[in-house]
């Protein structure tokens, strides 16, 4: 444990506490991204080279822009009207409680099952591509589906908006 | 003494590195290689300005900035004093935070692509295994301040040139990478120092560039294209069109921070530029075999300059395209061309050698741009101008 990682620890966490105090929600936004970049900083602080660059292309460079836009695109950008702190907090300040105990406990009792390794792993590009098509082709192609899935409903969304108007100007 | 000179920098770092105890020399090198990349590239940014007025102007049929200097080549040292001593007006009801923060992230995100590009032999200032994927995922978050720097603003110009920025740098990213993926399937590596050194064998005094392959011409001009479109460069320009959107989400921005957005945009146009070189144009490697004795950063700061040159000629000729137009052609054209050319380049690997591969490869590619320009053009119903007028 580091002064690195206690660093990008407080990075993540302040980015993450941020993202739920602020008033504005394009702050939120923003301050998320913070978050997303102290992963990405952590992964890189492992040496998980490939891990960190995709989390900054995927989170930073794609879900970072499509929060900006959602919140654009709706009314989420003025100020809520009644506060932004739920009135059942109580609750799901326990079911957050429950959720990382279950966390914790897995985290923590996984490194019994896991192999001693004494040397950091050199996991090279290579070998994470050769694993992605060999081993973990099956989820890979999956996910590849779902992605497709994802891009035809989104198009079907757009494209049924327009027709719906064509059909209600024609009327 | 032609490595002495080809070397020059690197000695030159080792021998001003050595003054230093031992412990502190690393980080030491690596500090004095950030400042030469900190001091250059903006130099060649001041220049470059200066060559895109008179090379613009010329086009146009006129003279550019004559006034301040031999021939007005001390012009940027003017912008750069006007900029400086400029008010930094903020409006009152901007968001001051994001707007101060929006081109900090810019021009940083920018200044971190230069950190992989291989300016020479044994110039790289991190030679990463990842090194085109971090290359790219800084690319993606200059996206961000962008669209910062618009939302900020509180202005509705620069609202909508913010959001047509960013459209248009998302939908031309995909191309971007996807054109880039050709060339690390087939050199089978991420890392930017060993795709240069598998594009510098030279067979009968040619080199193995990947642009004199049909996959990777093809590859080249897809790229091209995006990386126009990525930097926000004419033809589409039309997130900044003057004409357009006052000057679409740096309207409201004066003095340094203008001075910074400019600066960001033309750094992210050199490092995009040396990417291209590196993916396509082999790099620090001589065009010819019996030129090699001629220093490599030499030879890839050539082919930096010569692509910024095609950028002004490009900005200086071509009308500007329209945003739906813009959109179109990356979806409908650009993006099957390049999962077109992926295919194609898998089929010259497992063809293997031989005259073949060329044929077959080059007549795919050839039949899918007539076809698809065909098509393309079918469907434009171009007839006679018809006005209309106001009533």
């Amino acid at each position: 444990m580091s002064f690195v990682f206690y660093l990008l620890a407080a990075l993540t966490v302040a980015g993450g506490l941020a993202a739920m105090l602020l008033k504005n929600t394009v702050h939120c936004a923003l301050a998320l991204t913070v978050a997303f970049a102290g992963l990405a900083l952590l992964f890189l602080n492992l040496d998980a080279q490939f891990a960190g660059f995709a989390q900054i292309l995927v989170y930073i460079g794609a879900v970072a822009i499509l929060v900006v836009f959602a919140i654009l695109l709706t009314r989420g950008s003025e100020t809520p009207r009644d506060g932004v702190f739920s009135r059942t907090w109580l609750a799901g300040l326990a079911i957050a409680a429950a959720v990382f105990a279950v966390l914790g406990w897995a985290v923590l009792g996984s490194a019994r099952v896991l192999p001693h390794e004494t040397a950091v792993p050199e996991v090279t590009v290579q070998q994470i591509g050769v694993a992605l098509v060999g081993r973990y082709v099956l989820p890979l192609e999956i996910v590849a589906v779902l992605l497709t899935s994802a891009l035809i409903g989104a198009v079907i969304v757009a494209m049924h908006e327009k027709v719906g108007h064509e059909k209600e100007d024609s009327k | 003494m032609i490595d002495t000179c080809d070397q020059i920098f690197v000695l030159l770092q080792h021998w001003l590195v050595s003054y230093l105890p031992a412990s502190w020399q690393p980080a030491a090198g690596v500090l004095l290689s950030v400042a030469a990349i900190v001091c250059l590239f903006p130099a060649l940014f001041a220049l470059t300005t200066v060559f895109e007025r008179k090379g613009l102007a010329r086009i146009q049929n006129r003279l550019g900035p004559n006034r301040v200097g031999p021939f007005g080549f001390f012009q940027p040292i003017a912008d750069g004093i006007k900029s400086l001593t400029k008010e930094d007006i903020v409006p009152k009801s901007a968001d001051a935070a994001v707007h101060f923060l929006a081109p900090v992230l810019l021009v940083i995100t920018v200044f971190m692509g230069f950190a992989v590009l291989p300016m020479g032999r044994n110039m790289v200032l991190v030679d990463l295994d990842a090194g085109l994927l971090f290359y790219f995922a800084m690319g993606a978050s200059a996206e961000l301040a962008v669209f910062m720097a618009g939302w900020s603003s509180r202005n509705k110009y620069s609202l909508l040139g913010a959001m047509r920025a960013v459209a248009q740098m998302i939908s031309y990213e995909v191309p971007l990478l996807m054109s880039s993926v050709v060339v690390v399937m087939i050199t089978g590596s991420l890392s930017l120092t060993k795709i240069v050194e598998a594009q510098s064998q030279y067979t009968w005094g040619l080199p193995h560039w990947y642009i004199f392959t049909p996959w990777g011409f093809a590859g080249f001009l897809m790229y091209a294209i995006a990386t126009t479109a990525e930097t926000n460069r004419s033809p589409f320009d039309l997130p900044e069109g003057e004409s357009e959107l006052v000057a679409g989400y740096h309207t409201e921005y004066s003095g340094f921070k203008f001075a910074l957005f400019f600066l960001g945009e033309y750094v992210a146009m050199f490092s995009i530029s040396g990417l291209g070189t590196t993916l396509f144009l082999g790099g620090w490697g001589a065009p010819f075999s019996f030129l090699t004795w001629v220093p490599s950063w030499i030879w890839f700061f050539s082919k930096l300059m010569l692509s910024i040159f095609v950028f002004i000629w490009m900005r200086g000729t071509l009308p500007r395209l329209r945003q739906d137009q813009l959109m179109n052609f990356a979806w409908k054209f650009v993006l099957p061309m390049c999962l077109l050319n992926l295919l194609v380049t898998g089929l010259w690997r497992f063809m293997g050698d031989g005259w073949l591969r060329w044929v077959v490869c080059s007549a795919i590619l050839l039949l899918a741009y007539a076809g698809m320009g065909l098509a393309e053009m079918r469907k434009q119903r171009l007839g006679p101008r018809s006005y209309r007028y106001a009533e």
